[in-house]
């Protein structure tokens, strides 16, 4: 990067918050999206919504592009450096800024880890229940951006949920605040929802205020093991016609929960296509009946197992199963692409049949889990990044998912954003004009093109 | 191989380039290990967390990289402590990849002085190359502390006339034992165990009453110990400080002194000791001649307390009138909560300890930054981390806290007396070996 440029932006931050060494670039070149590398100019780390809207101001001016990262576990590659810019890390600006007891609130900076908050809103007898995978290293930032979810979404939704109010620096160096602490209100357009889910594409969030809720009481987890996935699909839909709202109802496949096993030893029956892990929180006398229900209408519908923890230690015995996909994937492979296509609940069964069938055409392999109570599903390819001929019928075989995805009226991504990994795939959901919108609302903001230029679309 | 013929060798060879490369690969970076690792925590600098290094590890083995000082500096800031593979979903084996990457800095001679090579050849080629020469230097510190020279020298004052690396060095010394461990045959008692005892280096001149105890608690469970007299140092240090060959050679003199075939068991008290044993099939994995014996070597490894618990130790007996009050806590050494994931196993012979009542200690497996000898080579890291450690026993409210591994109850000994507290430090083993004695 340019000397010059360089020199002023020490001068503004300081020299240690300013990296220019080619050690320190190669290692932001990277989030947790497999195969993508890019080296930046520098990485700068600001502790102040000014230090940053003096950042956005010099590189504004000087047609320089910025790219905002919290901790780079993002999965579709949305902090992947451009070529020669700037990196703005927010991990220093990770203070806790305000607990608001009265107006169940939390003002957070955006380098805060999302595990840190939901301590903190603990301590004081909340909870804040967006809780992705990541959450010991995610940052509130990255949450915001990617509109992340989790394990609970069925009953408590997402990150944009969440959202009441954020500050906002925009290109021009300018701050916008849009929203409030009110739980109503209509003033004007709803900007601060055209944050959530940007990548940081329209602006560096600087300022977060969050809702929280009360704390439940109690909790009930349970597991059942299916012959067919068919049978594990209608007994969410029945679970939920019932009507009972569990907070999560997560998925395995056959080829997953053989990887579990392998590495958990949790002691999963393998003779069996689909396991379903269903958790009801609340008021105690509540989560027992719905425990009790939910234990009647998966044996009604065919359930080879099921299984009640009797206590906290068993409960966690039974998510580990869950917990464990990830990780249990990830160690049969050198390289696994975890994808989210997402579609309506009631197209699950055929959607997770689809993505095996896929996964035999082009002979690869292919473990899906996912989140079946909002249709949120994650095939999970393992493959080989240094075998090219592998790589190119993964991407076949993905590209086929997402058509099928689309065909059946859900989405290309439910949680990890579109970033670079999905950009191509965007036209075909959002369709021409749906692009030109995107194309018009990223012009409004940032003329020049400078944040997270050629993320989500061109 | 001499130092010219060393930098031919690395001129056309690279360690990392060598390596299998899906350990590398096994990497997914996810960044789940960031929040566990104390330098990336204190920096939150990317470059000084797992993630980062196994980055340029990678780059390094993939050509993109030279073997620079950052990198060599870097590979060296890392406390080897091994909580990122406690973290790690994928299963990274970054204990290897932190050793090879070391081999790569000291072939490429990316930190060479004068200086440090003449501290590495005195430590890992002469020092601790011969159990005989650790004794006696052993025994010229016994006496520079036990004639009363210390004392004048502190007393004096003369000690601020020391450079300060110097006189943190001196806090850090240990006090060493008045007689080191006995090497004879201990006959079993009763039973048929019988188990090989490896009585480490500084826990042998500083800690010989650790060895005692634990002598004294396997005899009491029934074994018959095998001291040889030709065991040697473990090669850990010789391991993290880059020179595998070092360490190739300390390991195969074990298995030549350990007849491993009639062994039970080979047992270790000290954490850092043990976590480097495990890995003699590792490391001797292209030595034909002692390849085989590494292996059974290797699956008869146990920590004292690992074994203790396999072979349901004995609980010790006592009249609950005299059961105190003492609140006792344990500190997690992170080579063995970490690099051997032995951790239930010293909680269970501490709880059942009849004379104290057991409390948490906040933040037990985050390391104190003892970490072989990088209190020595990175003395500011160490402190932050060797504070933390101490706040966090203030908090317990700890009479007695409880260490397996010795160069962390030097760290703490030496924290606990800048605070000025009045903590007792012992090794779990010793705390049973009392508790049998006082039955
Ligand atoms: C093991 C693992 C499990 C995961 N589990 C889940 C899961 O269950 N659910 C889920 O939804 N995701 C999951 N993820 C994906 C990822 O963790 C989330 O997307 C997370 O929110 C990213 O946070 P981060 O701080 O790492 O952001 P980064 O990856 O650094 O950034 C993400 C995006 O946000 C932008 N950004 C970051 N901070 C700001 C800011 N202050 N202002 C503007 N833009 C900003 C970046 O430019 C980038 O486009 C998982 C990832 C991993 C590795
Ligand atoms: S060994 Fe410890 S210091 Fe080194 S990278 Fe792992 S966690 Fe960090
Ligand atoms: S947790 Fe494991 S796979 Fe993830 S970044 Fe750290 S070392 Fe790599």
């Amino acid at each position: 990067m340019d000397n010059r440029i360089v020199s002023r932006l020490t001068d503004l931050l300081g020299e240690d918050r300013v990296l220019t060494k080619p050690e320190d670039l190669l290692v932001y070149g990277y989030d947790a999206t497999p195969m993508m590398h890019e080296t930046p100019g520098c990485v700068l780390f600001p502790d102040s919504t000014e230090q940053i809207g003096a950042i956005l101001r010099l590189a504004n001016a000087e047609r320089i592009a910025v790219v905002t990262r919290g901790s780079g576990t993002g999965l579709s590659g949305g902090s992947i450096p451009v070529p020669h810019c700037i990196v703005v890390c927010t991990v220093r600006m990770d203070r806790i800024l305000e607990i608001d007891r009265a107006n169940l609130t939390a003002r957070v900076q955006p380098g805060v880890l999302t595990a840190k908050l939901d301590e903190a809103a603990k301590a004081c007898g909340l909870f804040y229940p967006p809780d992705p995978g990541s959450i010991k290293i995610s940052t509130i930032g990255g949450n915001v951006a990617n509109n992340s979810g989790g394990l609970r979404g069925l009953k408590y939704g997402v990150t944009r949920d969440y959202v009441m109010a954020l500050e906002v620096v925009l290109a021009s160096g300018d701050i916008l605040r849009t929203g409030t602490a009110c739980m109503k209100d209509v003033a004007g357009y709803n900007l601060k929802d055209l944050f959530v889910s940007s990548q940081g594409t329209l602006g560096v969030i600087t300022e977060i205020l969050l809702r929280l809720v009360p704390k439940p009481a109690s909790k009930r987890t349970l597991l059942a093991t299916f012959p067919s996935i068919q049978a594990a699909a209608e007994t969410v839909s029945s679970i939920i016609a019932e009507p009972i709202v569990p907070c999560t109802l997560e998925f395995l496949d056959r080829m997953t929960i053989s990887c579990v096993e392998d590495y958990a030893h949790i002691g999963l029956p393998l003779d069996c296509e689909a396991l379903l892990l269903m958790e009801t929180d609340g008021h105690p006398l509540v989560t027992e009946e719905e425990a009790r229900a939910m234990e009647r209408i998966a044996r009604e519908h065919g359930a080879l197992q099921v299984q009640i923890a009797k206590d906290d230690f068993e409960a966690e015995r039974l998510a580990s199963a869950r917990r464990s996909a990830s990780p249990a994937l990830a160690r049969v492979a050198p390289t696994t692409i975890l994808e989210d296509a997402t579609v309506p609940r009631n197209r699950l069964a055929e959607m997770v049949t689809f993505i095996q069938k896929t996964a035999e055409k082009y002979q690869i392999r292919i473990g899906t889990f996912g989140h079946m109570g909002d249709g949120n599903l994650h095939p999970t390819f393992l493959t080989d990044e240094r075998n090219t001929d592998e790589i190119h019928r993964v991407e076949q075989g993905f590209a086929e998912i997402f058509e099928k995805a689309i065909a059946l009226g859900g989405t290309i991504t439910g949680e990890h954003g579109v970033g670079l990994a999905k950009k191509r795939f965007l036209p075909a959901l959002i369709g021409q004009v749906g692009l030109n919108v995107h194309r018009e609302v990223k012009r409004a903001f940032d003329p020049n093109m400078i944040l997270n230029p050629g993320k989500i679309f061109d | 191989m001499n130092r010219s013929q060393l930098s031919d060798f690395a001129a056309n060879h690279s360690m990392l380039k060598d390596l299998d490369y899906s350990i590398l690969q096994q990497c997914i970076h996810c960044g789940m290990c960031l929040p566990t690792c104390p330098t990336y925590d204190a920096t939150k600098l990317e470059i000084s967390s797992p993630r980062g290094r196994i980055a340029l590890m990678r780059a390094v083995a993939d050509g993109k990289l030279e073997t620079s000082q950052t990198f060599a500096e870097e590979m060296y800031f890392c406390l080897g402590c091994l909580a990122c593979e406690t973290a790690c979903p994928a299963g990274v084996n970054y204990n290897h990849l932190i050793e090879t990457a070391r081999v790569e800095v000291e072939h490429a001679g990316a930190l060479d002085s004068v200086k440090r090579n003449l501290l590495r050849n005195f430590f890992l080629s002469w020092l601790f190359r011969s159990r005989w020469r650790l004794r006696f230097a052993a025994r010229l510190l016994w006496f520079y502390q036990r004639l009363g020279i210390q004392a004048l020298l502190r007393r004096s004052g003369a000690m601020k006339w020391l450079p300060k690396t110097w006189r943190d060095l001196e806090a850090l010394t240990p006090t060493i034992s008045d007689s080191f461990t006995s090497l004879d045959r201990v006959p079993a008692l009763s039973s048929s165990r019988r188990v090989g005892l490896l009585i480490g280096c500084i826990q042998d001149v500083a800690f010989a009453h650790v060895n005692r105890d634990t002598i004294y608690v396997l005899e009491q469970n029934g074994c018959e110990i095998v001291l040889p007299l030709e065991q040697a140092c473990c090669g850990s240090l010789h391991a993290h400080n880059g020179d595998l060959e070092g360490a190739r050679a300390q390991a195969r003199r074990n298995l030549d002194a350990f007849d491993v075939d009639l062994l039970d068991a080979i047992i270790i008290n000290a954490a850092g000791c043990g976590s480097q044993m495990k890995h003699y099939d590792r490391l001797l994995e292209n030595d034909p001649v002692y390849m085989q014996k590494a292996k059974v070597w290797s699956k008869k490894v146990r920590d004292i307390t690992e074994y203790l618990v396999e072979i349901g130790f004995r609980k010790p007996q006592s009249d609950p009138a005299s059961h105190g009050t003492a609140l006792l806590a344990y500190h997690e050494a992170c080579h063995l909560v970490h690099g051997q994931k032995i951790s239930a196993q010293p909680k269970e012979i501490l709880k059942s300890l009849p004379h104290y009542t057991w409390v948490e200690l906040p933040e037990a497996a985050w390391c104190c930054g003892s970490a072989g000898i990088y209190n020595i080579t990175h003395p500011d890291m160490a402190t932050t981390l060797l504070e933390r450690k101490i706040s966090h026993i203030m908090s317990s409210g700890a009479h007695v806290l409880a260490s397996a591994n010795p160069g962390c109850t030097l760290q703490i000994l030496a924290g606990l007396k800048k605070q000025g507290m009045n903590v007792r430090v012992e090794h779990p083993v010793s705390l049973l070996a009392d508790a049998y004695r006082n039955e």
